[in-house]
């Protein structure tokens, strides 16, 4: 692994709850109570239809893998190759990510093989949400 | 803006590009304004306006001398040049200011006094692309491909001839960086970047700048050069992180900004001789194709490997040798909005005989902005 860590999110006032969430074991979401609208990346209003009144829930921790890139140069905390990908919730909204314990190579990471969630806990503050692939 | 009312009567790059490590950033954009001043016959008390990115636009006009009394600061990226000669030709048209400065300089590959972008750890960027371990644009911009390579069956080796191609046009210009010619074999035994794309289907990395000076068309032929008219501009952004564009198989901010500029210009495709897509990587041409409306979806990588972008072909895109070939300082809209100066003046290295439309299409970002603009050599 290349020395250092990798790039730490802080959280803000908007997206606390994501975090505390993947702390406790959770993906959570956000759903607009006027339009139903599930949504990523948080913000206190629907950017569907810009109502304030909106739910925060736990997501299934399931997609598909949607998009990637297998990244070849050396990044802090990162052993090359290593993938960097976007999945597509089961929810709807697409996030990026690394898919985890499989093979980076294109053919062991196919597109639409589904995935599930596993949490990468960095430190006592910050899990991270990475996918591997799905164990039915 | 009223077609042909604004016109381009002063463009110029920096004296030399590529490796330029006796000159800060700053003194790339002055090399570059100096150039483009000397180009038009101007001074800089004849300049009333100034528009600028990677340095403050109060930055460029206290170094260079001006006294502005209209800026712009726009910058969403590399296209932020294309979006300042479309708010500077409203600003003109509108009387706020009457000749334009629009500088760009940037030491991409020496790094000498370069401004630096650093993604905040609050940012939404920063929370949630940045802990994946991207490392800029190569491992963030291309990330799209993969989905549309499968929605629409583009080879790898269809994507490799967007390389080569742009090489056999930069093998006619003297001032490219890159110039021997190269096969797909080549392009698909280079050093692996970021899997699905090797280091020849990634651009440049260079030090240089570029400067435009815009003024009203009825003030054009009072210049030394043969006046560029602007007929058509268009603008607009989607998202500042790359995982939450809304289609990975095309832009929507070119979807905006294309069509935009080609109603104002009143012109369709078959009326265009020159094309100019911002290449960062590979896929840029192929996006831009489809997304500007001149191929069908999915057609575009065909397209390019049909060789109808390429020298002989019935619409040359890229001219210059592109960001792939030419140059790329970080910012490369300057030099493809140069390229369609140059071609519309009849002044470029591959010249293409007779042009009269070049549509000049810049990104900013990863897919995060973009600007078009269309020039016309025909007097109103």
């Amino acid at each position: 692994m290349s020395e250092g860590r990798r790039a730490r999110p802080q959280p803000t006032p908007e997206t606390q709850h994501f975090w505390d969430g993947t702390r406790v074991g959770e993906l959570r979401l956000q759903r607009c109570d006027a339009c139903s609208k599930v949504y990523f990346p948080p913000r206190p209003f629907c950017p569907a239809c810009t109502a304030r009144q909106i739910s925060v829930f736990a997501a299934s921790g399931k997609g598909r893998l949607y998009s990637y890139v297998i990244h070849h140069r050396p990044v802090p905390g990162f052993t090359p190759p290593y993938s960097i990908a976007v999945v597509e919730l089961e929810e709807g909204p697409r996030m990026m990510t690394n898919i985890i314990d499989c093979q980076q190579t294109p053919e062991a990471l196919e597109l639409d093989m589904p995935v599930e969630i596993v949490f990468e806990k960095l430190d006592d503050e910050i899990t991270l949400p990475l996918f591997r692939p799905a164990r039915r | 803006m009223k077609p042909k009312s604004i016109a381009i009567v002063g463009a110029a790059e920096t004296t030399r590009l590529g490796v330029i490590p006796d000159m800060s950033q700053i003194q790339l954009h002055a090399d570059a304004a100096l150039n483009a001043m000397a180009d038009a016959g101007l001074q800089p008390a004849d300049i009333d306006g100034i528009a600028t990115a990677g340095e403050t636009p109060v930055t460029v006009a206290h170094y260079l001398g001006l006294t502005p009394k209209w800026v712009d600061g726009t910058a969403v990226g590399g296209c932020s040049f294309m979006i300042h000669v479309r708010h500077a030709a409203a600003a003109i048209a509108a009387g706020l200011c009457e000749t334009v400065l629009i500088t760009h300089g940037e030491s991409g590959r020496s790094g000498i006094g370069r401004t630096r972008n650093v993604v905040a750890p609050t940012s939404l960027s920063g929370q949630f692309e940045q802990p994946y371990g991207p490392l800029g644009p190569p491992s963030l911009f291309t990330i799209p491909v993969l989905r549309y390579m499968k929605t629409y069956g583009l080879s790898h080796e269809q994507l490799a001839m967007v390389s080569v191609v742009q090489r056999e046009w930069a093998g006619k210009n003297p001032r490219a960086t890159f110039r021997a010619p190269i096969t797909v074999e080549d392009v698909l035994n280079s050093r692996m970047i970021a899997y699905p794309f090797r280091l020849l289907q990634c651009c440049l990395v260079t030090d240089g700048g570029g400067a435009l000076i815009l003024v009203a068309a009825e003030r054009a032929r009072n210049f030394p050069q043969k006046p560029v008219y602007l007929i058509g501009t268009g603008e607009s952004v989607e998202t500042p992180m790359v995982s939450q564009m809304e289609d990975f198989t095309s832009s929507r901010a070119f979807r905006v900004a294309g069509p935009e500029a080609f109603a104002e210009a009143g012109i369709t495709h078959n009326d265009v001789d020159h094309l100019m897509i911002y290449d960062a990587f590979a896929h840029l041409p192929i996006y831009g194709l489809e997304d500007l409306g001149f191929v069908p979806r999915g057609e575009a990588g065909a397209f390019i490997a049909g060789r109808n972008t390429a020298p002989g072909g019935d619409l040359p895109l890229n001219t210059n040798g592109g960001g792939l070939s030419y140059m790329h300082s970080g910012m490369y809209g300057m030099y493809a909005l140069q390229e369609s100066v140059r071609q519309m003046r009849g002044t470029a290295p591959a010249q293409i005989a007779g042009a009269r439309i070049s549509v000049c299409h810049g990104v900013g970002g990863m897919f995060a902005a973009s600007g078009t603009i269309i020039m016309s050599n025909e007097p109103p």
